[in-house]
């Protein structure tokens, strides 16, 4: 056996208590989102909101409470007193029907299934955009020798310096005068217009080896074929990589959507999220549900991609 | 290479014009991204330039007003007080996220390969998270009554604070939890970087008579220092941009305790429709970032 490590122990120990305060908040999403709102106990006269007390409670009360009603249920059961293990069994699916009752009211009494809908669409639809787009971009700007390049290359990626808020007022006007406000076209067409992954795209494609692309030509394949079926392939990380950051900067992007989106039916989940909150100021049992909701997609996408993340970040960078 | 190259040379004596032919569909591949970027990026700012200098009117016919926007934006005191605000913000938050990260990885960097990606993924996952939902949470861990933050800091002996709605601990408040999410990019780029110093470097200094302690502050951290320049540009330019928390914890308030550039060029744009001073205020807050992107670069590259 190994001998007993010290050092070890409390960096592992002190990186343990980092990670518990970094996933905290996250945590209290969740748990207050599952909180329950309102429960009336045999021994207390007022129904309590355990969302609402002091001290916080720090997990989900359902979760002990339903237990708690199960077993007494069962034990009434066994001695035959139906009326009893009834009178727990109704308390067991009002404490599930509680629990739950911030997401069914997401659903029923506000958008949010559209809103999801929408941020999922949206994101889905400018993340192969990006990925297109930029990848020819990238490919050609890499590999083609051609008047102009090194202009437009350069055009390019000096506006990577250039603050977004810059671009706000005149987009503003422009999308207003092109009919296009309140629409989901004044989201989808600036973010394809982000000049990130030209940059990202470029560097990658540099590691592709000249001769393949040459034995194609040599074959007779066209140029977009060449692009098609022998250099997509073979940039297939990097695509990973800038297609898991385009999704998750757009399912998270924030300011211009506020900006440009009034109707309701056509929000994404930020921007529905602040209309949630400036409309229910104190709930926040129904706040959590929806910013739980809102963060499981993400969360499930880190776990599933971890790697594409990392060397993501490391590829080049990521704006944020 | 070498037939690219004689390829060149014979494409010079043809000119530009047989160049520009001959890969036509460079340009095809380029277009769709080019119109893109034309159209909502390169036309957008310079324009946002122009509109800096002009009075917007709805009905058109702008009035130029040259510096009147700029001069507006300085003497306004909410421009001083965003400008004030944002400063304290990033000097106290950007320092200290870059530093913790840079102590988090040194310290995930001496565990194992499992241990590693498991701490590597704690610190990374709360901030795939928007910031839409953790302002919302951190509002909620705000609370007087019923927070979580109250409620541990009652642990230690302190009396519940009104955090978000008391002007002298607002910005603080916001302060505080900026710190308090992990720099997950930080951690990770770092992260790559430590396994790429060569071990011979430690072997070295260990024969030296180095303990760990100066060898990471004689070698770890001047080899991380190109991380170092980028975390430290990426953090201060993504720090003045601060808004969502803004908009959602605290809409600037109470006053303009918590007011930040980019709230008040939003609050400016689309509240007031003032779409000159708004502009004036973003141009501004472009040649901060420029400024002090290229001070710092300078600062941190030159000592080295």
């Amino acid at each position: 056996m190994k001998k007993f490590n010290t050092k070890k122990t409390l960096i592992v120990s002190m990186l343990l208590i980092f990670s518990i305060v970094s996933l905290l908040p996250l945590y209290w999403v969740f748990s207050t989102s599952m909180q329950l709102s309102s429960y009336q106990d045999e021994d207390l006269e007022k129904p309590t909101s355990y969302v609402n007390a002091n001290p916080p409670k720090m997990y989900p009360m359902g979760i002990p409470e339903y237990f708690e009603h199960w077993g007494k249920a069962r034990e009434a059961e066994k001695n035959n007193d139906l009326e009893k293990a009834t009178y727990h069994r109704d308390i067991m699916s009002y404490i599930v029907e509680d629990t739950f009752n911030g997401f069914k009211r997401l659903f029923q009494q506000n958008n949010m299934g559209m809103w999801f809908f929408n941020s999922l669409y949206i994101g889905v639809v400018v993340t192969v955009g990006i990925l297109l787009f930029d990848s020819m971009a990238g490919y050609v700007l890499a590999k083609k020798r051609f008047p102009g390049r090194n202009i437009i290359f350069w055009l390019i990626i000096s506006t990577m310096m250039i603050p977004s808020q810059v671009t706000l007022v005149p987009m503003f006007i422009m999308v207003r005068d092109l009919g296009l406000m309140d629409t989901h076209w004044a989201l989808i067409l600036p973010d394809l217009s982000m000049v990130f992954g030209v940059f990202l795209m470029r560097q990658f494609m540099f590691s592709i080896p000249d001769e393949l692309i040459e034995a194609a030509k040599i074959d007779g394949a066209s140029e977009w074929k060449t692009y098609w079926s022998i250099v997509l392939p073979l940039a297939k990380p990097g695509l990973a990589a800038l297609g898991i950051f385009t999704f998750m900067n757009v399912w998270n992007s924030f300011l211009w959507p506020i900006i440009v989106l009034n109707s309701a039916n056509l929000y994404t989940l930020p921007v529905g999220l602040k209309t949630l909150q400036d409309a229910n100021l104190a709930d926040f049992k129904l706040l959590m549900s929806g910013a739980a909701i809102a963060a499981i997609p993400m969360i499930i996408v880190f776990l599933i991609f971890q790697r594409h993340f990392v060397k993501g970040l490391t590829l080049g960078g990521v704006k944020e | 290479m070498k037939g690219s190259k004689a390829s060149m040379t014979m494409n010079k004596n043809k000119g530009t014009w047989y160049l520009m032919k001959k890969n036509y569909a460079a340009y095809l591949f380029l277009l769709p991204k080019l119109v893109l970027f034309t159209t909502f990026i390169a036309i957008p700012v310079v324009w946002a330039f122009i509109l800096s200098f002009q009075e917007y009117k709805i009905m058109g016919g702008n009035d130029w007003v040259w510096l009147a926007n700029y001069t507006d934006v300085f003497k306004s005191e909410a421009f001083k007080k965003a400008l004030m605000n944002t400063t304290i913000y990033t000097l106290v938050t950007v320092p200290f996220n870059v530093i913790t990260a840079l102590i988090a990885a040194s310290l995930i960097h001496s565990l194992g390969r499992f241990a590693q990606s498991f701490f590597r993924a704690a610190f990374y996952l709360p901030t795939v998270a928007s910031m839409v939902i953790i302002a919302m949470v951190w509002r909620w861990m705000y609370n007087y009554e019923f927070g979580l933050f109250n409620y541990v800091i009652g642990w230690f002996g302190f009396e519940s604070v009104n955090w978000l709605g008391q002007s002298n601990t607002a910005l603080w408040a916001i302060i505080i939890m900026q710190m308090l999410i992990p720099f997950g990019v930080g951690i990770i780029l770092y992260l790559a970087s430590m396994s790429s110093i060569s071990e011979s470097l430690y072997e070295a200094a260990t024969i030296d008579g180095a303990n760990a302690f100066q060898k990471w502050v004689k070698i770890t951290i001047p080899m991380l220092k190109p991380s170092t320049v980028y975390l430290v540009l990426l953090s201060t330019i993504g720090s003045f941009q601060v808004f969502t928390q803004i908009i959602l914890m605290t809409g600037g308030g109470p006053g303009y305790a918590t007011e930040t550039i980019v709230h008040l060029i939003y609050k400016t744009g689309f509240r007031d429709f003032e779409f000159g001073l708004a502009a004036a205020q973003s141009v501004v807050l472009f040649f901060i970032i420029l400024v002090i992107s290229i001070i710092q670069y300078r600062a941190l590259r030159h000592d080295e």
